[in-house]
């Protein structure tokens, strides 16, 4: 861990804004935003942390400054050594903005677009960034806290079959909890529809099967 | 005596002729229900003839919101939703897992659990290649190799089932030990299976090895240069294949991979066929690593005995003591506790490093999962090597990279 060690310290000579970031394992910084891009170029190109393994952000909740901070985690292929550097977005929690590093790493592409596609976070910069798990025009950004577990009702990505079928993604059948149906909340006929069905049992068979 | 076929087109042709035959561009779907996309990736290809000029591949159908859920339940809960990641390779989800919670919560676990893990790890990589090896066959037109390796993950999942109770989905690890211990005689039926792999391994490797028609199929197919590959973040024998040596269970030791000998394959040029000889090594290292893992097998407990916050008490001590009662009343209903922090751990998959990305408030409940899934990474360079490929080729480049869409989509 020593070549981590030294990186980070030789980074904060060179950026003295760069502080030391709490963590369990690997050495983390928190860079700001408008540094992130010479950040990690200076650890890429003179430190040899040449693989990028993962960009992802954290969503505070509501009301916390900032609100949504960017996570990079950086791994040193010749001395083994990894780092984590964590960057606040800029902009309201409706768009909030860091800058893409695209340009450094291409393997960043797809792991920008997911953090988009989850949070709701622009890379400013980046060359095509479109949802990547859910479909084009979902409505919702589905790992910030306020979204339900449940999920939200929404039209089917296909607007034509949406229309004609008048069918939607409906949110599941939770009643609250994390698969626990609250006593009283919910009628297990309703959460349980072959529960409704009682003309057949383990002892009369199902008619017409 | 010469006829003059007319031709009913031959007057429009001979008008044209002088023009310059501009090729429309045509766009083809493949997936998300194809037989080689091996699960559900669905590619957006722009093809001109049969060369690709642009690929786009459509992920997400498998999408179950798995980051999510992990926010809503106890750390316990979650293990079996990593089975289903890399569901070829359950065990070695469950590992990455468990060690990932263990290094936030400070754990250390005893030596046997340790060591089975590692036999577990080992044993499902094996698995996860045959079934990569027999598919990457099958999609080149081999269908015999199939037919070899499923019989011998076959004989792979009955000791799995013996030992965890479930063939697929084995939700083993527990945070701070496994479920149970190795059932008696266990080990000497994994070295049994050892003893019969071996040449059934090297027949297996035999049919396609030398053979020309693969060689002709994946030699100098899907090219990925060492730089390319490290710039995309591809791991796992992909990498390997393109010649840059890295394997945690070397570089970063975990789970005590530091006492064993075994060799890291790489390719020399990066091509299909160097991806699938490295997978092909791989499986033989594995191997010698199993019979490491049984020849100095600790004894000793199976989990971390002083974890009293995490991991419950054996069942005869809950059905018999108030203590452990209570104890595994409070670890079932509020999850184990876990201290604040935060941690990024990255375990060495049969697919490529499989990273967790855990952040903790305190708790049975994490505040923040990433899963960083190795095959997401490994086909976000797909845009880019499919470019200027035969249509065919896209087939053994699938088939090589090996990926498992459970795990690219979460």
């Amino acid at each position: 861990m020593s070549a981590s060690a030294d990186a980070i310290t030789a980074l904060k000579a060179k950026f003295p804004q760069v502080a030391d970031r709490a963590s369990c394992d690997c050495p983390a910084v928190d860079v700001p935003t408008a540094e992130i891009l010479a950040v990690l170029k200076t650890l890429r190109d003179e430190h040899a942390f040449d693989l990028l393994s993962d960009v992802t952000a954290i969503d505070w909740a509501e009301g916390a400054s900032p609100r949504f901070v960017a996570v990079y985690h950086l791994y040193s292929t010749t001395s083994h050594a990894a780092v984590r550097v964590a960057t606040p977005c800029t902009g309201d929690d409706a768009a909030p903005t860091v800058p893409s590093v695209v340009t450094l790493w291409p393997g960043a592409n797809w792991h920008e677009r997911e953090a988009y596609d989850m949070f709701g976070i622009k890379f400013e910069g980046h060359p095509d960034l479109r949802r990547i798990l859910m479909w084009d025009g979902y409505p919702y950004h589905p790992l910030r806290k306020e979204f339900p577990l449940a999920g939200i009702e929404t039209v089917l990505p296909d607007a034509e079959i949406s229309e004609e079928t008048k069918a939607k993604v409906i949110a599941a059948p939770m009643a609250g909890g994390p698969f626990v149906a609250s006593v009283g909340e919910m009628n297990l006929t309703e959460a349980e529809p072959r529960a409704k069905d009682e003309s057949w049992n383990e002892r009369s068979p199902k008619p017409g099967a | 005596m010469a006829t003059d076929f007319a031709f009913p087109d031959s007057a429009a042709k001979a008008a044209g002729a002088e023009q310059e035959f501009a090729p429309e561009k045509m766009s083809l779907s493949m997936g998300p229900s194809h037989p080689s996309t091996h699960g559900v990736l669905r590619l957006q290809m722009e093809l001109d003839g049969e060369v690709l000029t642009k690929c786009d591949p459509v992920v997400g159908y498998l999408h179950r919101g798995d980051e999510k859920i992990a926010e809503n339940m106890t750390y316990n809960q979650f293990v079996p939703y990593t089975d289903r990641l890399d569901y070829l390779a359950p065990l070695a989800n469950n590992m990455a897992y468990a060690i990932a919670v263990e290094r936030l919560a400070k754990l250390e676990v005893p030596a046997r659990c340790q060591a089975i893990r590692v036999l577990t790890a080992e044993m499902a990589r094996v698995s996860a290649h045959l079934m990569g090896l027999g598919a990457f066959g099958l999609d080149v037109g081999a269908w015999s190799v199939l037919v070899h390796s499923l019989n011998q993950r076959e004989h792979l999942y009955k000791l799995f089932e013996e030992l965890t109770g479930a063939r697929f989905t084995t939700s083993y690890t527990r945070i701070g030990g496994v479920s149970r211990d190795i059932p008696d005689g266990w080990l000497g039926r994994v070295i049994a299976f050892c003893d019969q792999f071996e040449p059934a391994l090297e027949e297996t490797l035999s049919l396609l090895t030398r053979n020309k028609i693969f060689q002709d199929r994946t030699v100098g197919v899907g090219v990925i240069t060492k730089a390319d590959a490290l710039a995309y973040g591809l791991t796992g024998p992909n990498l390997r294949g393109s010649g840059v040596s890295l394997d945690l269970r070397k570089d970063k030791p975990y789970s005590g991979y530091e006492q064993y000998e075994f060799d890291v394959p790489v390719g020399s040029k990066g091509d299909s066929y160097d991806r699938y000889l490295c997978r092909g090594e791989e499986m033989r290292q594995s191997v010698r690593i199993i019979r490491q893992v049984v020849a100095k097998f600790p004894g000793g407990d199976w989990y971390a005995k002083d974890a009293r916050k995490i991991f419950a008490p054996p069942k005869d001590k809950i059905l018999t003591s108030m203590e452990e009662l209570i104890q595994n009343f409070m670890i079932v209903t509020e999850g184990p506790q876990i201290p604040a922090g935060e941690v990024y751990f990255e375990a060495e998959n049969p697919k490529g490093i499989l990273g967790f990305y855990i952040v903790s408030k305190g708790g049975g409940v994490p505040w923040r999962m990433k899963i960083r899934s190795p095959s997401f990474c490994n086909l976000s360079i797909l845009p880019k090597i499919c470019v200027g490929t035969m249509m065919s080729d896209v087939v053994t480049l699938l088939g090589s990279l090996d990926f498992v869409m459970g795990e690219c989509d979460r």
